[in-house]
Formats: C-alpha cells, structure tokens, sequence
C-alpha cells in the first residue's frame, strides 16, 4: 500500500483530507469488556478509503463487537478511536469504563457511517421511501425533495423501485435487507459497516444482498464487514482479519489469509466454515 | 431462529355471497325483528311525553359528557407519555414516582380520588385568602375543575402503564437503528419510539376512552350536570325512573360507537404488521 498523498484540504471538517488513501477508521488496541468479561483484547485497524475490510472469526471472537464499538452502539473500555481524521474524546466513567466526552460528536460521526444489521433494523411504521429519507431529512437537513430524488435512485440501484411505498413487515428479508442498504448509503457515507449482513436471511436469498454489496465494493465504497460468508469474503475483501477470543488472530490479503493460513486457529477456522 | 409451523385454515368462509346469506340468516332475521320490537315497545308503551321539556337539559348534558371525556383523554394521554417513558427507560428519580402515581391512581376507586379532590381541596382552598382573591379563584369555586382534574389523573394513570409497556415492547433494534444513524435523542423519541409505541397501544387506548366514558357519570355526584346527572333530575321531577335511563343507555351506546369508530380509523392509518 502506497504512503497516502494527503495534501488537498477540504473545508467540511468531516473530510479534512480528500486524498483517495485517507485515513477512514483508525482503532489502536480497542479493549471492550462486559463486567469481568474481555471481549476485545486489544484490537487495531487502519482502513483507508476505498478500503473494504471482512472481519472474520467463529462466534464469540468480538468481530461484531468491535464494528459497533467504532460508532459507538458499545462504549469501547479503552483504545483510541480516530474518524475521518477525528480523535473521539472520551471520559472516564470512574468504574474502569468511558464514555464519549461530547453527544454531538458521536451522533456526527455515525451519521457519516452506514450501518447494516444483521437483522435489517428498518423501521417498522415507515414505508421503504421513508426509511430511506428518514435520516437525511432528520438528521443531516437535507430538503425532502432532495432526499426523495436521492432515494428512488437508490431503491433503483438495489433493485427495489416498486417496493417504494411498501411497509418493511411485507418485504422478504432479501429485500429488507437490500432495503437497509439503500438507507445507509442514503446518508452517503464515509465507510459502511456491515454487522453480518447476511446471517439472518434464509439461503435462497442471501446471493441478492451479497451481489448488491460486492458491487458496492467494486465502486470503491470503503466497506468494514462482518461475514460468516467466507468465499465471499476472498472475493471482495481487500484486507481480512481474523478475530479469535479478541485478539487478531492473523490477517493480510484475503488469498494469504486465505490461501495460506499461518495459525494452526485459522487453518482449523477455514477447514470448519467450508 | 426457530419457528414453529402452523397450519392454517379458514373459519369463515370468505364468498360474498356466504357472508350475504349469513347476514340473512333466519336466527338473525328473528333476533333483528325481536331487537325492533323492544324499540317500538319501549316507545308506544313507556311515557316520553316528558322528554320535549328536557331537550335543552340533555342537549346540555351530552355536550358536557363529551367534552369532559375529550378534554381529560387528551391531557390524560398527554401526561401518560412522560409517565411511560419515565417508567421504561428513565433514571430512578423519575421512574420510581411515575410508578407511584401510577400505583396509587390504579390502585384507588376514582370515586374516592374525585371526592378527595373535590370535597378535600375544594373546602381547603378557601381557607386560603389569597386563593380566593387570585385570578383562578372564580374556576376553583365551580365543581368542573375538580371533575375535569380527578378524570384527568385518572386516564394518566392507567394510561401509563399502558404506554409503559408500549415503549418497552418497542424492539430495541428499532431504536439502534435510530442511534447508528447519528439521531438525537429526542428525534429518535419522536420520530421511531413514540409513533411505534402509540401504534402499539392503540387498541388499548380505544378500550380505555370507552372506560372513561363509562366513568364520566361519577362527576354528577360533585354536582357536575353531565348527561347522567339529567337523568336523575328528571327522576327527582317527574317520578319517572325507567325511561330517562333507557335513553341514557342507548346514548352511552352510540358514543361508544363513535369512540370505536374513530380509534379504527386511526388504527388502520398505519399497516398493523408491526414487529
């Protein structure tokens, strides 16, 4: 990987640098417990732009874990969190925990990324358009005229146009699933995170999610993704880390890892998964 | 996940024509004509010549039933929302008195809470000389505050903890959604939890305005003139005691009715698939 050129300075405080090799997400030894339990032992990952990173690890490895403590659905123990160029200031809660030091900044942050969960998460009392425009109109103040023009684009693009005015409860978990993709990217995000997008959907339908977030990745979109689904993983990861009771196991270019597995772990992980 | 399958069948059969020929069915013939046959007893055979001098007191007395429930629904609801949040999500110090209130007002006839009210801060009020010379003064002296107070912590009661659960029944995913997305917190209040929480408590809503309604006469007893209050005048001035409460049923009846109405229409504004 080439030493980013970061010069140009851009005047939105989100996107200090627009460089393509800018630093999206920096963690430094991320720890997390829950009471006496460590679920992260000190995990790092730099992704740059254009970065599309797959998590992987057996269940009760921290990889979803660590994915919601970088928008902070889970408040990280320590570690340091940087975003777009950002260091998250946090206070200590006095118990050995932290918080983050300013609301604002957390809820500024998340809403430049796009959060895809395993169990979709759309929202149950809106129609798809709606979800759609939700948080640009909400959050970001973008006109709803805008955000609606936005939005049918990018129902379109995941294959969902005649669904437009449909409530999520009569929508497959494909098409739900496609669904929460179009209302993360409707906030046009810096990185997607992806909280195994896939693991909720029944087999027949899991091609559909996964073709519309490969060819996000194609795109250059930057990408973190926690996946079980491991072929797809090799195909679109541009690094992987494998996660074992939170700690990095081993990672690298997925066909390393992949392909020639150094850790006795990841070699029995990779032989059980396919 | 695990999900059990479950056969489904048709109970009712779903023709047109079937449903038409059950709305004619001979037992419903008989029990429409049993039904038209009381009515018209009750109006060739009852007395009713005493009703023309009591238009202007019913009239009256209709229109306060149906502010008092309107007016103590609406504010009831309105303080039952801060009152199920603070039971479902707030800090203990706002959390343990909401469960109080609640506690007390549901556990405690409404009987006792108007009478407390009425006759307990109503006789202490005037003691007080700089009530009586205050602006509320006129207001306070009059029995309706008291009704429209007593039937309003009432409804807020029950209602919260009714509204209590509806947030807590919100799926917190729902919610994370909101939060991942970078909402505040209030949005998220009022944009994901509190229409998902009103949706789902909807038709327990409905049921409770119908028990409000019902619960509406006990005002008479603080000599509020509500629509029950006409019926026992005219008992007290004609000696008539059957037919002014055959009336007062069938109207109770028909406000139920329009109460039944409205929270349908309000219901099916939204898709009932939730969750």
């Amino acid at each position: 990987m080439t030493a980013p050129l970061a010069t140009a300075v851009s005047a939105d405080p989100l996107h200090p640098v627009t460089s393509e090799q800018a630093e999206a997400i920096h963690v430094r030894d991320l720890h997390k417990c829950f009471g006496e339990l460590e679920v992260l032992k000190g995990v790092s990952l730099t992704a740059r732009d254009g970065d599309v990173v797959a998590l992987i690890g057996g269940s009760g490895s921290g990889k979803s874990t660590f994915l919601r403590c970088i928008n902070f659905l889970e408040n990280p123990t320590s570690g340091v969190i940087r975003i777009n160029g950002e260091d998250v200031r946090m206070i200590s809660d006095g118990h050995g925990g932290q918080y983050p030091a300013d609301r604002r900044q957390i809820e500024r942050i998340r809403s430049r990324l796009g959060m895809v969960f395993q169990n979709f998460n759309l929202w149950q009392h809106m129609t798809l358009i709606q979800n759609v425009i939700e948080v640009p109109i909400h959050v970001l103040g973008v006109k709803r005229d805008e955000a609606i023009a936005i939005g049918e684009q990018l129902l379109e693009r995941v294959g969902l146009s005649e669904k437009r005015d449909v409530y999520p409860a009569y929508l497959s978990g494909g098409q739900q699933q496609r669904g929460a993709i179009a209302r993360a990217l409707a906030i046009q995000p810096r990185v997607m995170l992806f909280d195994e997008p896939t693991s909720a959907l029944d087999p027949e339908l899991v091609g559909e999610v996964l073709k519309v977030i490969a060819d996000l990745a194609k795109e250059g979109r930057t990408m973190l993704l926690v996946t079980h689904e491991m072929k797809f993983a090799r195909e679109v990861a541009s690094h992987v880390m494998y996660l074992h009771n939170g700690v990095v196991e081993e990672e690298g270019r997925p066909e390393t890892v992949f392909g020639s597995p150094k850790s006795e772990r990841l070699k029995q992980f990779i032989r059980s998964v396919s | 996940m695990t999900e059990t399958a479950v056969q489904t069948f048709r109970i009712a059969p779903k023709q047109n024509g079937d449903t038409e020929a059950r709305r004619l069915a001979p037992h419903r013939i008989v029990l429409a004509l049993i039904g038209l046959g009381l009515v018209a007893a009750s109006i060739f055979f009852l007395r009713w010549d005493w009703l023309p001098n009591y238009y202007g007191l019913i009239a009256q007395g209709l229109w306060r039933t149906i502010w008092i429930l309107a007016v103590t629904c609406v504010l009831g609801f309105l303080l039952a929302v801060p009152l199920g949040l603070a039971q479902a999500a707030g800090p203990a110090i706002v959390a343990v008195p909401a469960r109080a209130f609640c506690t007390i007002i549901r556990g405690t006839p409404l009987l006792l809470q108007l009478w407390l009210l009425y006759y307990g801060l109503g006789s202490l009020f005037p003691q007080y000389p700089w009530i009586r010379e205050s602006e509320l003064w006129p207001y306070l002296r009059q029995a309706w505050p008291y009704a429209v107070l007593a039937l309003t912590l009432s409804y807020a009661g029950y209602e919260g903890e009714v509204m209590r659960g509806a947030f807590a029944g919100v799926p917190k995913g729902q919610l994370e959604a909101a939060r991942a997305f970078g909402m505040r917190r209030f949005t998220i209040l009022r944009r994901i939890w509190l229409p998902q929480a009103i949706h789902r408590a909807l038709p327990t809503l409905a049921g409770e305005a119908v028990l409000q309604l019902k619960a509406t006469p006990l005002v008479a007893t603080i000599t509020v003139i509500d629509l029950y209050a006409v019926a026992s005048r005219v008992r007290q001035d004609m000696f008539i005691t059957y037919e002014p409460l055959l009336l007062l049923a069938a109207f109770y009846l028909v406000i139920t009715g329009v109460i039944v109405f409205l929270f349908r229409r309000l219901e099916r504004l939204i898709p009932s698939k939730l969750g």
